[in-house]
């Protein structure tokens, strides 16, 4: 049962992990990768370290999604008054 | 079974070190960054993992039950949140060559250096 | 180097290291085997320091020296977020207009946040005996007070949060733990050795020097992330450089960044009073708030 249950969040880690490299889009990314986190947090669990998962919660769905986040929006709000010149970097992947 | 945790912790590596070569984006980039570092989490728990074993906690367990290896999980939990820390360092980085460049695209500021 | 040479440089390498991390991987020991001889002794020596959570007993006990380390690229981590996100001259600070918030988040938020802090505080104090400590209950007490910016808005967090009593926690605790550690060497042992008695197992008060250097650890974190992202909220919301605003060319708001701008925008120095719920119009910053274009631009996106 447990070897079912890790290997589910192997799986549901693996793909997390893919997806939040291949979305281009930072603030896309920021949430995939805040699913990451918890993914990570549920296979800790399984793994039985409870200390790691309570870690990784705090840290990897919550603080490092939000200062993606707010990078994000620091950057974006000069785009939005440079008449595009950068556009690309930030808003079309 | 035997091996998949240890070939998962690779994939997540791999896949982190691409995007860090293909990203056009300084924050996706550490984003990346952020995906390969957790590939070593997984890799250092599963090597430490016990068949049948508990967590190292011996609030409300027998001292002589099979617990999973503490000193991994000590290693990875210390720099989980080290490393966050360390993104948020990189993601400073980022904001200034915003400010000094005015772009976030690697391959922008290498023609602008020369 | 061009994109495309770099991404075959990329694939080669990857093959490489496919290749070989799946020869070590069927050379590893298998997953979930038995042997684990440092596992073993960790957990024989955290035993005998009557420490329940062998994990912190690691962190704080036998490797407490290596922790050290890890704190300190902690503090000086955050100490070079915070020089590179300064605000420079050429910037000014406008005041973020109060948000309106919907009464079931607020309501949810504030009810949400006494008990997060709680949360926090308790697992950095029961970091020997149960599963958690300094690090993890840092983050969770300083990401707890954070919900008082989505109950509210910036300006009532910065209100509760005086950034400087942060910076100097997040010192004070690499202090503590520095302190600690010459503690044990004035008791004549060795730098940071576990001088203290042991206690009884699974009680608050067991493991030594372990729920002191927790503690240290917590404070540390805490203020650390606090700082941090009071830094990165700072730059988001409030700072702004001269190319975000048309109108920055004024001299004087580069000047005095914390005044009345009203002169320069006469069309919009009402609206904050207006849409903005009683008690965010007290404050000397509320009365010269004006409103900028480009925060508008954010909402759109």
């Amino acid at each position: 049962m447990t070897d079912v249950l890790i290997v589910v969040a192997l799986l549901l880690v693996a793909g997390a992990a893919t997806a939040a490299v291949l979305n281009r889009d930072p603030v896309r990314q920021a949430l995939v990768l805040s699913f990451l986190g918890l993914a990570l947090a549920l296979l800790f669990t399984f793994l039985q370290a409870p200390d790691v998962a309570l870690s990784q919660l705090a840290v990897g769905s919550a603080v490092t999604p939000l200062m993606i986040l707010l990078t994000v929006r620091k950057v974006r709000r000069r785009s939005g008054n440079d008449h595009g010149a950068d556009e690309p970097a930030g808003r079309e992947r | 079974m035997t091996v998949l945790p240890y070939l998962v912790a690779g994939w997540i590596f791999l896949i982190g070190v691409y995007g860090l070569v293909t990203s056009r984006n300084l924050i996706h980039a550490v984003g990346c960054l952020a995906v390969t570092q957790s590939s070593t989490y997984v890799l250092l728990l599963a090597v430490g993992y016990r068949n049948g074993g508990t967590a190292p906690v011996f609030s409300d367990a027998p001292t002589d039950s099979r617990v999973v290896d503490p000193v991994v999980q000590a290693l990875a939990l210390t720099d989980i949140v080290v490393g966050a820390t360390v993104t948020a360092l990189l993601l400073a980085l980022v904001l200034q060559l915003r400010k000094r460049h005015g772009t976030v695209d690697p391959d922008a500021l290498s023609e602008l250096k020369g | 180097m061009s994109f495309r040479f770099r991404l075959w440089v990329f694939l080669v390498g990857a093959a490489g290291f496919a290749v070989l991390f799946a020869v070590a991987c069927f050379g590893l020991p298998a997953f979930g085997s038995g042997h684990h001889p440092y596992g073993v002794r960790a957990v024989r020596a955290s035993l005998n320091h009557h420490t329940a959570n062998v994990i912190a007993s690691v962190n704080f006990d036998l490797r407490a020296f290596d922790t050290l380390g890890e704190e300190t690229i902690l503090f000086a981590a955050v100490l070079g977020a915070v020089v590179l996100l300064r605000q420079t001259q050429d910037e000014r600070r406008k005041t973020p207009e109060p948000a309106v918030v919907h009464p079931r988040v607020r309501r949810f938020a504030l009810l949400t946040l006494p008990l997060a802090l709680l949360v926090g505080l308790y697992v950095i104090a029961h970091g020997q005996i149960s599963p958690g400590g300094g690090f993890q209950g840092g983050v969770v007490t300083a990401t707890a007070l954070h919900l008082l910016y989505v109950a509210s808005d910036y300006r009532a967090l910065e209100r509760v949060r005086p950034l400087t009593v942060y910076e100097i926690g997040e010192a004070a605790g690499e202090a503590a733990y520095v302190v600690t550690g010459f503690a044990a060497v004035l008791a004549g042992s060795a730098f940071l050795a576990n001088v203290l008695p042991f206690g009884t197992l699974a009680t608050l008060s067991s493991g030594g020097t372990v729920p002191l250097l927790n503690a240290a650890i917590g404070l540390e974190v805490a203020s650390g992330v606090v700082v941090l992202l009071a830094r990165f909220l700072d730059q988001a919301v409030e700072i702004e450089e001269p190319g975000e605003d048309e109108e920055s060319g004024d001299p004087r708001e580069i000047e005095k960044p914390r005044e009345s701008q009203g002169p320069g925008k006469p069309r919009e120095s009402e609206e904050p009073r207006g849409c903005g719920r009683p008690k965010e119009s007290e404050g000397p910053e509320a009365s010269g708030a004006s409103r900028d274009d480009d925060n508008r631009d954010d909402k759109r996106e």
